[in-house]
């Protein structure tokens, strides 16, 4: 029988923050691993998941390989929670599938919307990184092809495992995955806010309370005595016995709304991002200490809003995230929010979550404090970035690769002397024309 | 009460396994037929996992009329509702010259799912109840030089199935044509098509969910190409032979 050729169609395409703004790329979408060997064979490309990266790291001017054909459920055990899976899958199908047979997914992203190979690839974090660890720590194995096109299953400890896992695609494709989802009782998380009057006192409420998922929203706008002031979500999975009765137990997720067309620049503006914050916090000070929230509410609160990316309008918008070292993070984190505070560019979205210790040759988290705002394009907003680098840097921090657009390769070296051991690898491996990215290009990795 | 089973021919197309996820999302037992079923076995996997619905598989060629009575006389119990997505697009330019690739084209779009339905019909009609649903296309609305061999099967494939709703009007059988303009597939994989008249194929798979449900005769995918295609037809000849389309 014939096989049909594999044709590259072209996409329009970007990151999730629009920076760089969309363009054409040629785009190839394997359905299984024949087809994906054949991609491999042609040389220089990216994998994609669902491009809920913000910047560049899932483009690929020569070919970008949409994997959402390989988006196969293959087999879950119940006895153990573990499923195996294709790297297409989208997480928010995999809880849709598992959630009404009591498991969940044992690390989170902020969104569903994204698939096995891209929380990866990234080496996720979630809520409860201080606790469980990342991404990699859920694996109990994974299929990857390299640039020859042969599939080599990998476990924790080998070499090919530790690098792929928080490697950007990098060090191959992604085919399959065998990972642990975690019992729940209930579809419900248990969810304690406590509203801090400025930096000090989040990071004491971060501290102080071992719960097993918790982050903190911050006011960016908030300066002087109330820098860093913030309200302190707190959460758990709520026991079968902590629903009223009536409650359904395992409740689905609702369709979001989506943000239609782009929206003029203005809508995030200072005004708005200052009044959206005050909000925030006074809603967090009337809030009730504890309440129940449904799980999508509770992971997924900008998922209900669809594609809100479009709310920044065509210019797009930036991630700022970088993760401080314990000793060095007050004093970093202060300098990160006067910073942006001051530099007129208001950050809509300020998130500050506790990191537990470092695992892997190259993932992102390390024991300290991570930090991450949203900030929209402007004309300023680069410089203010190459700021905020240097001042992470001066305090021992390193970037997030998942959220940027556009730092330099000096910068990544300067901030992560990994890179350098990661570009080793890279050359040595014969993986540097294989698999290549925009980020990739622009960071010499 | 459990729901009827939907049996997919042409189990492996792009459109007929979207049919059939969308199928087993409200809980219909499925059965893939294709050619090399064991290729099927990940989607298989995936679709009881996925909707927790008994999934089977058939070893099934539509070039073989002895083997399709056969399937279809051994099929047991009797599917609800059926669904042929089997087509081959082929190269125009390759069927004006070579006998043998025009034949498989016409063969694959016409002959083979039209004995299948035929069957199929046959035992709906025995039992005085069932869905067919044939995805056919636009191509066969109207000849073009592009694609006529492959439109021309298609005709005959519309007209099959519009005889048999014909025939079966009275005898609890539903009969359902399928006219999709373009569908993002691997048979049109790599084509620059227009995004606004190109459908995806959960598109497709909605269509046909909403037509079984409410009793459709012949269903377009995106409301648009019954405009096009009325326009396409109402081209008096004189002029049309001459536009490139
Ligand atoms: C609203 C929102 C909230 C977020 N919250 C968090 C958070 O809390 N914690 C966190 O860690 N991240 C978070 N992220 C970032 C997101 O989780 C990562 O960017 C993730 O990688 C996106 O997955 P994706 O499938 O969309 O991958 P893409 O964005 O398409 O790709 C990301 C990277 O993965 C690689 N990749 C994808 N699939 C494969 C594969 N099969 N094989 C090899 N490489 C592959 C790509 O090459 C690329 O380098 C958030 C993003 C958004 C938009
Ligand atoms: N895509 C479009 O733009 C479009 C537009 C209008 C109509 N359609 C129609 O939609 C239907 C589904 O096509 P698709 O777009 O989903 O493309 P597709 O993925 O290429 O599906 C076509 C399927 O037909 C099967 N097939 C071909 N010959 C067969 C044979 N002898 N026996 C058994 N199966 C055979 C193929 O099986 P293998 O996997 O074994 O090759 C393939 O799975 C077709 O009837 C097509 O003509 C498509």
């Amino acid at each position: 029988m014939t096989v049909p050729p594999l044709r590259d169609a072209r996409a329009r395409l970007s990151g999730w923050g629009g920076v760089p703004q969309a363009a054409e790329y040629p785009v190839a979408a394997p359905r299984d691993a024949e087809d994906l060997r054949r991609l491999v064979g042609r040389g220089d490309m990216i994998a994609r998941g669902n491009g809920r990266s913000y910047g560049d790291p899932a483009l690929n001017r020569h070919r970008t390989v949409q994997m959402s054909g390989l988006g196969r459920m293959l087999a879950f055990d119940a006895g153990n929670g573990v499923i195996e899976a294709e790297a297409g899958v989208m997480l928010g199908d995999l809880i849709a599938a598992l959630l009404p047979r009591g498991w969940f997914p044992a690390v989170t992203p902020g969104t569903r919307f994204v698939t096995l190979g891209g929380m990866i690839a990234a080496d996720v974090h979630g809520k409860n990184h201080h606790r469980d660890g990342g991404m990699r720590e859920t694996l109990r194995w994974i299929d990857v092809m390299g640039a020859q096109g042969t599939v080599r299953r990998t476990s924790p400890g080998e070499a090919l495992f530790e690098w792929t896992v928080g490697g950007m695609g990098l060090t191959g494709v992604i085919l399959r995955a065998g990972l642990r989802l975690r019992p729940v009782e209930t579809g419900w998380m248990r969810q304690t806010t406590v509203a801090a009057p400025d930096l000090h006192a989040v990071i004491a409420a971060l501290e102080t309370d071992d719960a097993p998922y918790s982050v903190a929203w911050i006011d960016s706008l908030a300066a002087g005595a109330d820098l860093g002031r913030g309200l302190v979500h707190l959460g758990a999975h709520a026991r079968l016995r902590d629903l009223a009765p009536g409650m359904d137990r395992f409740p689905r997720a609702r369709t979001g709304l989506s943000v239609p067309v782009m929206a003029p620049s203005w809508v995030l503006g200072r005004p708005l991002v200052r009044a959206f914050n005050r909000q925030i916090y006074r809603r967090g000070l009337a809030a009730p200490v504890s309440a129940l929230r449904d799980w999508e509410s509770y992971f997924y609160p900008l998922d209900r809003i669809g594609q809100w990316n479009r709310l920044y309008g065509r210019r797009g918008f930036v991630q700022f995230q970088c993760v401080l070292p314990e000793a060095a993070a007050v004093k970093g984190l202060t300098a990160l929010l006067g910073a942006s505070a001051a530099g007129g560019h208001p950050s809509s979205l300020a998130v500050l979550k506790k990191l537990g210790p470092e695992a892997g040759p190259f993932s992102f988290p390390m024991a300290g404090w991570t930090l991450a705002l949203d900030l929209a394009m402007r004309d300023g907003t680069p410089a203010l970035m190459d700021r905020l680098d240097a001042i992470a840097i001066d305090h021992g921090g390193r970037f997030y690769l998942a959220k940027d657009a556009r730092l330099r390769a000096g910068t990544l070296t300067r901030s992560d002397p990994r890179a350098e051991a990661f570009r080793a690898m890279r050359q040595d491996q014969g993986l540097r024309a294989a698999f290549r990215s925009l980020q990739s290009e622009r960071l010499e990795l | 009460m459990s729901k009827a089973a939907v049996l997919v021919l042409g189990g492996r197309s792009d459109i007929g396994l979207a049919i059939a996820h969308r199928f087993a999302a409200a809980g219909h037992p499925i059965l893939l037929a294709a050619r090399r079923p064991e290729r099927l076995a990940d989607d298989a996997a995936d679709l009881r996992l996925r909707h927790a619905v008994a999934v089977s598989l058939m070893d099934w060629d539509a070039l073989d009329p002895v083997a399709t009575e056969a399937m279809i006389a051994a099929l047991d119990p009797l599917p609800g509702i059926a669904v042929c997505a089997v087509g081959l697009l082929g190269d125009q330019a390759q069927a004006e010259h070579d006998g043998a690739a025009a034949a498989l084209v016409i063969r694959t779009n016409f002959e083979g799912p039209a004995l299948a339905m035929g069957w199929l019909a046959n035992r709906f009609e025995a039992r005085g109840s069932g869905v067919l649903v044939g995805i056919s296309s636009v191509a066969g609305e109207r000849g073009r030089a592009d694609n006529y061999v492959y439109g021309a099967a298609k005709a005959g494939f519309t007209a099959f199935l519009s005889g048999l709703r014909n025939r079966l009007a009275r005898r609890g059988v539903q009969v359902v044509t399928v006219l999709p303009g373009f569908v993002q597939t691997r048979m049109v994989e790599g084509r620059a098509l227009p995004p606004r008249l190109t459908a995806t194929p959960q598109e497709v798979a909605a269509a046909v969910d909403r037509a079984v449900a409410r009793g459709r005769d012949v269903v377009y995918v995106r409301p648009v190409w019954r405009v096009i295609m009325l326009v396409i037809r109402l081209i008096p000849e004189r002029l049309f032979k001459r536009m490139r389309l």
